[in-house]
């Protein structure tokens, strides 16, 4: 690949209990001997470590929220593709997605090249149309349904919702909730800080799978990845896990993509019961924080999705590979007050990589 | 108390299931496609030794008793116990 290629990555949060994928993303390109461009870390707080890794950013810079409007995400853009001159842009987050997608015209005109699904595409696989998924897939999902609402939790069990089950953001968040006055806090911090609707799901007892891959638009799924949980943050978020190969997700993933002709990488998320059923949970439209494994079994699918995003020929991938295990630590990254007024005041700032490292 | 229909019944996961396990000397042992990892002792691995073979129970239960010089009936509750325990892990 070109020396010459610039990516740009959101998502370089990185708290231990929920870390965004942007830096895994990052660490998947910077560690292919077949890249050797720049990578522009984006986040949307100054504490983001990301935004002063020099190992895996050349330079970062802070975006605005997308709440804060077009103008503003288009504006701060702008400015530093005039300073990077990025070639691809590679999101990682589930609410700034919606925007760049309806973007995506203006962020081309730019000069930044984006392999992401269309707007149609990612309606299609909003939490509140699981069945619809899950019925292109071939297999089951727990009823969701979508409320507005506090109201509900004082009925539901009049409408066949007993407790426990799932609230939901449409975006983040999800709290098992076994009373009504949980559920209602639960629904009213997603709602503060998602909005509406706020989602509730019957819980599905069993062991969650998921798989990691890249749909290239034409129907078909790329370098499929998949994963059990070995261990989960207080936030259910995998901080161990290890892969496997379970033809049954499999095929319902590659069903799902072929049905909607998926574009870039997404997350399939489904629980498995002792007797073998499946349960469609979750698909999200992006990577996901566990994705550096895909590196770890010989299919680096960042690198993919970039070759796929410049109409370059794929990687090679190599068969599956089952029982490698990732397990992730948290560390701390030593930065300067003046680093950080750069990233709070200028809005970024360009990072040295280490002489130790390549 | 395990019933003669219990025991005349398959009490083992299906020999797929089975014959995918990765099984190492140790007695460690590993389920690609469900991700479960737990461990055996000599005799555990012993059984499922045999059971990567094949699955009935009377075959494993002479083969045992043989090779333990221990009488079937004193073998075959721990054996259906170990059955119970192999269907958690690995599937029915």
């Amino acid at each position: 690949m070109s020396d010459e290629i610039t990516v740009a990555i959101t998502g370089m949060n990185a708290k231990p209990d929920n870390p965004g994928p942007g830096l895994a993303v990052a660490r998947c390109l910077r560690e292919s001997p077949e890249f050797n461009g720049r990578i522009i870390g984006l986040g949307y707080d100054g504490l983001d470590p990301g935004l002063y890794l020099g190992e895996f950013c050349d330079a970062s810079y802070i975006l605005p929220y997308p709440s804060s409007g077009d103008e503003a995400l288009l504006g701060t853009l702008k400015t530093i593709q005039d300073k990077e001159k990025i070639d691809v842009f590679i999101p990682c987050l589930d609410a700034e997605l919606p925007n760049l997608v309806r973007l995506r015209p203006s962020l081309e005109e730019m000069g930044l090249t984006v392999f992401l699904p269309t707007q149609e595409q990612l309606r299609l696989r909003n939490k509140d149309r699981l069945k619809e998924l899950a019925d292109h897939a071939g297999i089951e999902s727990p009823e969701t349904k979508s409320i507005t609402s506090a109201g509900f939790f004082y009925k539901c069990q009049e409408q066949g919702w007993s407790f426990p089950f799932v609230v939901k953001g449409l975006f983040y968040d999800a709290q098992i909730v076994n009373s009504t006055e949980e559920a209602t806090e639960a629904f009213k911090r997603i709602a503060a800080a998602w909005g509406f609707p706020v989602l509730v799901q019957k819980l599905i007892k069993g062991e969650e799978y998921n798989l990691t891959a890249v749909g290239d638009g034409e129907g078909n799924m790329l370098g499929a990845v998949m994963m059990k949980k070995m261990a989960v943050t207080s936030k259910g978020k995998a901080w161990a896990g290890i892969s496997i190969d379970d033809k049954t997700l499999y095929d319902a993933s590659a069903a799902l993509i072929k049905a909607i002709n998926w574009r870039g990488p997404l997350e399939v998320e489904v629980m498995r019961d002792r007797h073998g059923i499946y349960q469609l949970i979750e698909i999200n439209p992006r990577f996901p924080a566990w994705i550096y494994l895909s590196a770890g079994v010989g299919r680096n699918l960042p690198l993919a999705l970039l070759q796929l995003a410049l109409g370059k020929p794929l990687p090679q991938f190599d068969d599956t590979k089952t029982g490698m295990m990732f397990i992730r630590y948290a560390e701390e990254t030593i930065t300067s007050i003046s680093e950080f007024e750069d990233v709070m005041m200028k809005g970024g700032h360009s990072l040295t990589r280490p002489s130790n490292k390549n | 108390m395990t019933s003669i229909e219990d025991i005349n019944s398959n009490p083992f996961p299906p020999l797929s299931n089975l014959q995918r396990l990765a099984i190492s000397e140790s007695g460690f042992v590993f389920d690609p496609v469900s991700g479960h990892n737990f461990t055996v002792n000599e005799t555990g691995l012993s059984i499922l030794r045999l059971l990567q073979k094949d699955t009935e129970i009377e075959p494993i239960l002479s083969q045992l008793s043989k090779e333990y010089e221990a009488p079937i009936r004193d073998i075959e509750r721990d054996v259906l116990e170990f059955a119970g325990v192999l269907r958690d892990f690995v599937g029915d």
